[in-house]
């Protein structure tokens, strides 16, 4: 982008605008303070808060089984895996032995999830540059796996599916071969993502070198999930530290060293294809077994701190448990992916345009619930 | 068509016979411009109704299908709702301007109209500066989203109506240039004499390539000139709300809506009318029922109303820098050369004509 330098008798004047918090690209209730010189943007300041819950508090107060149900409202899109990370937490801290099909079924839902998550980023993106029709394909997609998480738990969104010690109930019956027909069903739909937006002249030019983001920048604004992977720093908790049955599957890390806003891009649809291939590895060998170990009714933790980190849709989820040996936590911590990647938003924007920051910012892939905690 | 024109006839000796004819005159002239009125008004809704089906119809989805039969009624439903609302507007806005803004949208639109030749009989106004009248006259309802977007003292909408005066000011050069290029081969701004000429082929037969070249430019900026998407930076949703319109409500904002569609329509029409012969039908397959000018007329500028509607339901938006660049370092440049072209082409006899 070339800059030009005014000619000092030009008299620009920098304005104040509010964008949010209700605003069509934010995509909640996210406000954020714009300083900007006609087009161009000179500051950005996110301003949060608008849908805190205290969901860290009530935290405190609730059950670990309760706890659970509460994690499905911070990052709804990929519930279920905010769902598995608290399990995991509880279940390392008990030291229970989780039966091999719990792992496979879980790791499945994650990675569905995952692609289902996906699949409405895109949508979002595509409308976020002006492309109202991905949207629609977006959802057409994502409407097949919320079939068959409605079949599986009876929820489509916020799923419940885990609870310490296993899940909630076993598979479906028709789960398995569901599932195959959306992989075979959605291996013709990605390359028509791909030709609708990825390939388009006007979107290349809108993303290609918007909103740079170097790897050093990205880990030490704490980037994680597809932002951190696009500045080619490697950071998938999927790899680094499996969980669950991911250390029976392999896959590429969807890595890029651009680090602009059609490398994130990018590196989410490469996610995609990813997910659908650990999905396929797994679906045909879920193991037999109970879907459920039993655990007391009261969970109690020992005393300790606990901690265990799991790879959303959106980046690293992190979850902080300080017990002292009660029926609730003494302090729980969620280190959401969500809250580092906004903070970058100032770095990667200012000097674009209006557009950009929209463009970028829906790479970021924000979600606000899972911000405002 | 003959019952029509001898409808008109007989309003025309009875206006005449009753009054002076100056009188006459001014009432014939009042008639004409309410039936334009009512037409449009009534065809900028199907218009409308046609975006949304058709926008459906790439989006996986029906559409209004519920009211009336396949939906037909839907944006006359809509039209009484946005008049029986509320009329909002912010209290620090320059009331007067605020109030104005969309009749300059809407009025510049239907003038616009006027002079389509719609078959060779009906054309309500056929002025020998046609082409020149077009485009002066569709470039006022710029002045409205201007003073829509500035009076309304909101930034975004400030914002857009900023955007849109860049926009539109830097399209209309490619609009008329591209215009130009096929006048070189016509010799004449009329719109009936550009239509006669046609009559040895369409032109953009007769110019061949560079009409080709004409033609593509000529739609890139008609839908720049409309504010739709792939150049909707005027109301860009994700990026300013509304953009222009944002404080706008009831039937203030159908007016901008209104004036949208029916600009789309003039975009087509002029095309239709320069490039594919207007009212004259493929090969002159139906030459000897000049009633069928009206179908031709209309299919051929809903098939390119239709071109634009595809337009904006795929491509995703330019930025605001991306949109001066092509126009100022691509387009125009193009069209200058395409000009030169033309009318060495045009000099050397090397159109084609049958």
């Amino acid at each position: 982008m070339e800059t030009v330098t005014l000619d000092s008798n030009f008299k620009s004047e920098e304005y104040f605008i509010n964008m949010g918090p209700q605003h069509p690209a934010t995509h909640g209730v996210l406000r954020l303070l714009l300083t900007i010189d006609g087009e161009i943007i000179k500051k950005v300041e996110p301003d949060l808060g608008y849908i805190h819950r205290s969901i860290e508090k009530m935290c405190e107060r609730d059950s670990y089984q309760q706890i659970v149900h509460l994690t499905d409202r911070m990052d709804y899109l990929s519930a279920n895996i905010n769902n598995e990370a608290v399990c995991l937490t509880v279940e390392n801290a008990l030291q229970l032995e989780i039966p091999e099909r719990v792992k496979v079924i879980r790791t499945i839902i994650g990675e569905l999830t995952r692609i289902s998550s996906h699949c409405l980023w895109w949508g979002v993106m595509g409308m976020d540059v002006g492309a109202l029709t991905t949207y629609f394909y977006g959802f057409r997609d994502r409407e097949l796996l919320n079939d068959i998480f409605e079949e599986t738990c009876g929820a489509r969104l916020t799923m419940n599916y885990n609870v310490p010690g296993g899940l909630m109930f076993d598979i479906h019956p028709n789960f398995v071969k569901r599932v195959k027909d959306f992989i075979a069903h959605f291996k013709t739909k990605l390359p028509e993502y791909d030709r609708l937006l990825t390939n388009n002249i006007i979107f290349q030019k809108r993303t290609k070198g918007v909103g740079i983001l170097s790897k050093e920048d990205a880990i030490s604004f704490g980037a994680s999930g597809p932002v951190g992977r696009a500045s080619g720093y490697s950071c998938d908790v999927r790899i680094h530290h499996p969980y669950s049955a991911l250390d029976k599957v392999t896959f590429n890390e969807a890595l890029r060293t651009e680090g602009d806003t059609y490398a994130r891009y990018l590196v989410r649809i490469q996610e995609m294809w990813e997910s659908l291939s650990i999905v396929e590895q797994l679906i045909d060998n879920i193991p037999e077994g109970e879907y459920r170990v039993a655990t007391n009714a009261v969970i109690k933790l020992p005393k300790g701190e606990y901690y265990q980190k799991v790879e959303t849709a959106r980046g690293e989820l992190g979850v902080y448990i300080i017990s002292t040996g009660l029926k609730s936590p003494y302090r729980l911590k969620f280190r959401s992916p969500g809250f580092s990647n906004l903070s970058l938003l100032n770095h990667i924007a200012v000097g674009g345009k209006i557009g950009d920051l929209v463009a970028s910012m829906a790479t970021l892939d924000l979600v606000i619930p899972d911000i405002d905690r | 068509m003959t019952i029509a024109l001898s409808i008109t006839k007989n309003i025309h000796d009875w206006l005449y016979s009753i009054m002076p004819e100056t009188a006459a005159m001014y009432a014939e002239m009042v008639l004409i411009a309410l039936v334009y009125l009512g037409v449009f008004a009534i065809a900028g809704l199907f218009l409308v109704l046609l975006e949304r089906r058709v926008a459906a119809w790439f989006q996986l989805r029906i559409g209004p299908n519920r009211v009336g039969f396949q939906g037909l009624l839907q944006t006359m439903a809509d039209a009484i709702k946005l008049l029986s609302k509320e009329l909002t507007g912010t209290a620090k806005a320059d009331k007067f301007l605020y109030n104005l803004a969309p009749y300059f949208v809407i009025i510049s639109s239907l003038m616009a109209l006027s002079v389509f030749p719609f078959t060779q009989e009906f054309q309500a106004f056929d002025i020998n500066i046609g082409i020149f009248f077009l485009i002066a006259v569709s470039s006022i309802g710029v002045i409205g989203i201007l003073l829509g977007g500035w009076s309304s003292n909101n930034k975004f909408a400030m914002i857009g109506a900023m955007r849109s005066g860049v926009q539109t000011i830097s399209y209309e050069l490619s609009i008329g240039l591209s215009l130009l290029t096929m006048v070189l081969i016509t010799g004449s701004l009329q719109l009936s004499e550009i239509v006669e000429v046609q009559k040895s082929g369409w032109l953009i037969v007769q110019g061949h390539i560079p009409a080709i070249i004409a033609f593509m430019i000529y739609m890139i900026a008609g839908t720049a000139e409309t504010n739709r998407a792939p150049f909707d930076m005027v109301e860009a949703e994700s990026e300013l709300g509304a953009g222009f319109h944002t404080e706008y409500s009831g039937m203030k904002f159908a007016y901008f809506f209104l004036a949208e569609f029916i600009n789309m329509f003039i975009i087509a029409a002029i095309a239709t009318t320069v490039f594919f012969g207007a009212w004259l039908s493929p090969f002159g397959i139906t030459e000897s029922i000049p009633l069928l000018g009206v179908f031709w007329f209309l299919l051929k500028a809903l098939i390119l109303v239709f071109l634009m509607m595809w337009f904006r339901w795929t491509f995703p938006r330019l930025r605001i820098d991306q949109l001066l660049t092509l126009e100022w370092k691509y387009l125009l440049p193009l069209n200058l050369a395409n000009i030169v072209i033309m009318a060495l082409l045009v000099w050397h006899n090397l159109t084609i004509s049958f």
